[in-house]
């Protein structure tokens, strides 16, 4: 899915997106004029320093040392040169990123939490919205527009492969933008510091062909399925219970607002802001002690019994 | 009262025919024994070795930091420590190098050598010299108290908001932080104070304004700088206080105040910060590498120029740390401009340095090496600076370990490389003992590839989309590989420097003396003993060139210069003030007595602080009041210092 | 060269501008001055990004500060008298023109307080609160600073310690107390007088 080197999930010396690929040519340029100037002046110095002597005689200093100082105006010479045209180059780029190619296509609203992401997905129709949490799909192809508000603190909205960061701060809606070019899940990371659990506050944009991120679409936008089997109706009402102060569930009385949005939480490849997979086992392990992955998450350790941890988690696995 | 005449012609003496006035001034210039002695002084060069020593040992705390640190990260999903103590020590380390060690080690070469190379008797203000390394030092143990007491600083060393507020950091780490800042703030307005007048006043006569070593010319820059920057983050810090003690709006989006406002007034002042931390270091190389050279320096008044000019343009990039948080098109150009464009006074004195070693004839000394490394370590950390100016590239690169690399490039770099080779080239001049030559090849080495193993890599994990401060990372990123590498680099760095502090202490007990001169350098400190009197200079010599000791070997200088012919100034402790650029004698000036004001005063202050700390306002209010009168006493005018009206005679 | 050294007499201690107390004075007050910039900063910064509604609903009045200002500007004037007086050797005229330009300031500390009071808002009302008493309230610890500062000058002048020639804490004291009138104008046209041109 990714570019020729290196293929990590956040690399970004080759980008994806279109914004990330407006901005490789420039990285990459700058970094091969820093390897060559460091690689020059290294050289200088060494090989100048070859040319030692032992006898501790005072060098023949002429009184005019203009060759000398010939270096220095050579030196500014050359670097003014290359840095303004640089600046030539950076500034273009930085036009070309600063909006995409053709209007995008919808926006997506995310609001950036201690220590995950909710992406509010709007339309005309206001049954059609919906909320989800840390796993957000854009069609491929399209460009697509993302407010950023904070729920809390700074944290920093990155997508290496596909564009350069946008940070995102309290008091104030900053706008970006992102298109795929190519189908896949890129991987994002906040990059501002935000406290205990930065280190855990990853998210995945997955770009879906237009017909899956429309079917993906209107899936999110229905309400929870019923509960059927009993497990499940028990897990409910634990779910109503214990959970439903933070996590909401559309269709459901839970309508809480701190924590993700679980209607369809097992559509989601990952749990905890990247930090786990999306399965039963680690689905219990996650409820039963959230501060033993995420030391100092917003989400306590509930004291559930087994039976109610079971039928919970039954209860959200039919949430798909 | 004594009988002080308000006018005087000094006399001019030739110390061949004054045997005695070594004598005197031995006697006048005494300091007073023992520990108590060592309290109440106010001589430049025990200051300037505190001060060295002291930013020795919180390099080694910070080190120990970074330590835990790369050992947690050395593989993924680690459990070394907890998030928070992670947090905390990457904060403590941030704050313990940039602050408690990266300018006070400058500092304290700048005290040391200022006197010495200018030609004076001491510091334009040395009370207040003693005064800035005890606040210094009562800061810096202010701030570990937090450590002391679990609660140590946990948002970096940028701190920024809304982290930083009490909603979201009730206990006391913000506040250890804030107040030790303004607390440190203090010690370092007071000690550019003193720079910037012991530069414009108390130079040797003849030596104008173009003759000064470049070290000057550097300090005094960013002393300036520092006059104009720190208050910007002393408010920053005061606000931050307020906001959490007092409940005011400030920085707290909901209620009209600017989390960016933070932002703004932080690197308003740790930009130009970042150039108040190397270019005293770039002096040092500017005036040492010559030595090893064996020719003076090349381009003497364009590294000057580059210098200033660096300092100036320094106020106007600030918002390249800014770079991803919306801010409007025209200035994003403007800052990315700016920051391209002052890599060009910059590199002036890498074009000179490199000059310099190739018309010069090197002699490659363990200083030599240290100097050598600098300049191949400074453009490395200056050219992945430039990747980040360009704003496009840097929306990628911020907040990732590409910026770890860049900084630890040019802090260590062009810091700590040029202070290793600096205390080989006057350690001897500080002790009168040489530092073993071969151990500290030897040790050059382990550091230089310990550095390089460590940090070089971390441009390529920084490229791979490492961001900062996060306390592990998962398997299967890509990240494993690049942070292992790192982590046994740091292990040969802190082996280097390790090695490298006990070669100092086995020089403090060598046995081999050094002479006055023993690299034949060029400059007026190498003129008297090793170490020095406590006097300096018994007459205060007449300066004719940029290279007092070898003008006689240069072409086109005469051999002017006489060490042992000058002015004598004993009647008490006396110093020369010469004018400004022309260097012409100005007045005598008395100097002060060794007192205790300075300690009883940082005593009084560190009264305060705690109990502002604390919210025992009495005991605040009784710390300043103390520190008030403790400074009225101490600034009461003096007839031994000629400060008052003579009675009638 | 070293006949450049002989035979000048040079005068002892701290005389006049020659003293490094004075060009210590003065980088202090360069560094204050930056100081009260980065405050005056914040308060443009925080108004330019609040817009239209930030400013409260009674702005700051003249009624008080005006004749406060004329205050401190005045108190400038006697101060810059006595220094005058003390380079002419009139010790005790020196002594009272210090005296009167801190009564002055003492009178424009009271003034500031009692218009402080009358405040419909408090430093932690909101963000224009805050930095309205925080500029204001460190621009009267630096005169309150300078009061002690006069007081502590016409003292030793009182006492004796200057003449004509040795006075140079009066004058360091002196350019501090001009500085702070300065600070004043800067704060009082930021805080006072731009409000009714728009800013805020």
């Amino acid at each position: 899915m990714l570019a020729p080197w290196p293929a990590t999930p956040m690399a970004y010396l080759f980008g994806d997106g279109d914004m990330a690929r407006s901005i490789s040519p420039l990285l990459q340029g700058l970094l091969a004029i820093a390897i060559l100037v460091a690689a020059i002046v290294s050289a200088l110095v060494i090989v100048g320093a070859w040319r030692q002597r032992s006898a501790l005689a005072l060098a023949d200093t002429p009184i005019d040392d203009r060759p000398a100082i010939a270096w220095i105006g050579i030196g500014v010479g050359v670097s003014t040169a290359v840095l303004v045209g640089l600046i030539v180059w950076s500034t273009v780029t930085m036009a070309t990123i600063s909006r995409p190619s053709q209007t995008a296509a919808f926006t997506i609203a995310i609001t950036a939490h201690r220590w995950w992401w909710e992406a509010t997905y709007r339309s005309g129709d206001t049954d059609q919205n919906f909320s989800t949490a840390n796993e957000i799909h854009i069609p491929v192809g399209a460009p697509v527009r993302f407010t950023l508000a904070s729920a809390d603190l700074i944290h920093s909205f990155w997508v290496p492969a596909l564009g350069g960061k946008t940070d995102v701060i309290p008091g104030q809606t900053n706008v970006t933008w992102l298109k795929a070019d190519h189908a896949g899940s890129y991987r994002g990371q906040c990059s501002e510091y935000c406290g205990a659990q930065h280190a855990h506050m990853a998210f995945t944009i997955v770009a879906d062909p237009p017909a899956a991120f429309e079917s993906w679409r209107a899936a999110q936008a229905k309400p929870a399925a019923i509960a059927q089997d009993k497990g499940a109706l028990d897990g409910e009402a634990v779910f109503q219970q214990r959970c439903s102060k933070c996590h909401a569930i559309r269709g459901s009385r839970a309508d809480g607002d701190r924590g993700p949005d679980l209607t369809h939480i097992m559509s989601r490849a990952r749990l905890a802001a990247g930090a786990i997979p999306n399965n039963a086992g680690w689905l219990s392990a996650w409820i039963a002690d959230p501060q033993h992955i995420k030391p100092g998450s917003l989400m306590p350790k509930l004291p559930l019994s087994g039976r109610e941890l079971a039928d919970v988690r039954d209860y959200l696995l039919t949430l798909k | 009262m004594t009988t002080t005449d308000y006018d005087r012609a000094p006399r001019l003496v030739d110390l061949g025919s004054h045997g005695s006035l070594v004598g005197n001034l031995e006697d006048i210039w005494a300091p007073k024994p023992g520990l108590y002695g060592w309290i109440v002084s106010v001589d430049h060069k025990s200051i300037g070795i505190r001060y060295i020593v002291t930013a020795f040992i919180f390099l080694l705390v910070g080190g120990l930091e970074a330590m835990v640190m790369r050992f947690q990260l050395a593989r993924p999903n680690e459990r070394l420590v907890t998030p928070e103590q992670y947090n905390e020590l990457f904060s403590l380390h941030g704050i313990t190098m940039i602050f408690l060690y990266a300018l006070p080690v400058l500092s304290g070469f700048s005290n040391y050598l200022f006197p010495l190379v200018l030609g004076a008797r001491d510091m334009a203000f040395p009370r207040l010299n003693a005064f800035s390394y005890w606040v210094y030092l009562a800061s810096g143990i202010f701030l570990y108290a937090s450590l002391l007491v679990g609660a140590a600083p946990n948002d970096g060393w940028f701190n920024y908001v809304p982290y930083a507020l009490r909603a979201y950091n009730p206990g006391p780490n913000m506040d250890f932080y804030a107040l030790g800042m303004i607390f440190l703030g203090i010690s370092t307005t007071v000690g550019s104070v003193n720079f910037v007048v012991t530069f414009l006043r108390m130079r040797a006569p003849g030596m104008t304004i173009d003759r000064v070593p470049i070290l000057t010319w550097g300090t005094t820059t960013i002393s300036v700088g520092n006059l104009l920057a720190v208050p910007s983050v002393s408010l920053a810090f005061f606000l931050l206080w307020m906001d959490r003690q007092f409940g005011t709006h400030f920085f707290r989006a909901e209620t009209g105040g600017q989390p960016l406002l933070w932002q703004h007034l932080f690197w308003m002042f740790a930009h130009p910060w970042v150039y108040v931390v190397v270019l005293p270091a770039m002096g040092l190389v500017s005036d040492a590498l010559p030595f090893y050279c064996r020719r003076p320096l090349v381009g003497y008044t364009a590294v000057v120029v580059g210098t200033i000019t660096t300092m100036v343009l320094g106020f106007g990039v600030w918002l390249h740390h800014m770079f991803a948080t919306g801010i409007p098109f025209m200035a994003l150009a403007f800052f990315s401009g700016a920051s391209f464009i002052i890599t060009i006074p910059s590199s002036i004195a890498v074009f000179s340095w490199v000059a310099t070693i190739w018309t010069g004839r090197p002699v490659i000394t363990t200083a030599f090496l240290y100097f050598a490394g600098f300049i191949s370590m400074f453009v490395i950390g200056g050219v992945s600076g430039v990747a980040t100016a360009a704003v496009a590239a840097d929306l990628q690169l911020t907040d990732t370990y590409f910026v770890v690399a860049h900084l630890h490039y040019v802090l260590i770099g062009i810091n700590l490389f040029a202070v290793l080779g600096a205390l080989y080239v006057w350690f001897p001049k500080m002790t009168g003992r040489m530092l073993d030559e071969s151990l500290g090849k030897l040790t050059f080495w382990i550091v230089f590839i310990g550095f390089n193993v460590a940090f070089f890599p971390m441009h390529i994990t920084g490229l791979l989309g490492m961001p900062r401060r996060i306390y592990t990372y998962p398997d299967g990123v890509g990240w494993n590989a690049v942070n292992m590498i790192s982590t046994i680099g740091s292990v040969i760095l802190a082996t280097g420097i390790l090695l490298y502090v006990i070669v100092v202490l086995k020089g403090l007990k060598s046995t081999e003396r050094a002479g006055d001169n023993p690299w034949d350098a060029s400059s007026l400190e190498w003129a008297t003993l090793s170490p020095p009197p406590h006097y300096n200079f018994a007459v205060i010599p007449y300066v004719t060139s940029r290279h007092p000791l070898w003008e006689s070997r240069l072409p086109g200088q005469g051999a002017m210069f006489r060490r042992d012919e000058g002015l004598a100034l004993a009647d008490g402790k006396e110093a020369l003030a010469t004018t400004a650029i022309e260097a012409i004698p100005d007045a005598i000036l008395k100097m002060p007595e060794d007192t205790a004001a300075p300690f009883i005063v940082t005593l009084a202050m560190s009264i305060g602080f705690t109990g502002a700390l604390m919210h025992l306002w009495w005991l605040a209010g009784a710390g300043a009041l103390a520190s008030a009168l403790g400074i009225l006493v101490w600034l009461w005018p003096e007839a031994e210092l000629a400060q008052r009206a003579e009675e009638p005679r | 060269m070293t006949d450049a050294l002989r035979y000048r007499e040079l005068p002892v201690g701290s005389i006049g501008h020659r003293a490094n107390g004075w060009w210590g004075a003065l980088t202090l007050i360069a560094t204050e001055a930056a100081l009260f910039a980065y405050l005056l900063f914040s308060y443009y910064y925080v108004a330019v990004q609040n817009g239209r509604d930030w400013l409260p609903a009674e702005l700051p009045g003249f009624k008080l500060a005006g004749p406060n200002t004329i205050v401190l500007v005045v108190s400038s004037v006697l101060v810059w008298l006595g220094e005058r007086a003390i380079k002419r050797g009139a010790a005790r005229i020196a002594s009272l023109w210090m005296a009167g330009g801190a009564l002055l300031g003492a009178i424009f500390v009271t003034v500031q307080y009692f218009e402080w009071s009358s405040k419909a808002f408090g430093i932690a009302t909101s963000s224009y609160g805050s930095l309205y008493f925080t500029i204001t309230g460190f621009h009267m610890m630096h005169v309150i600073v300078g009061v002690v500062v006069l007081l502590t000058l016409a003292a030793w002048s009182a006492l004796g310690y200057f003449d004509s020639r040795r006075n140079a804490a009066v004058s360091a004291g002196a350019i501090y107390w001009h500085f702070v009138d300065v600070v004043w104008l800067a704060i009082f046209t930021s805080l006072y007088v731009t409000p009714h041109l728009g800013v805020g």
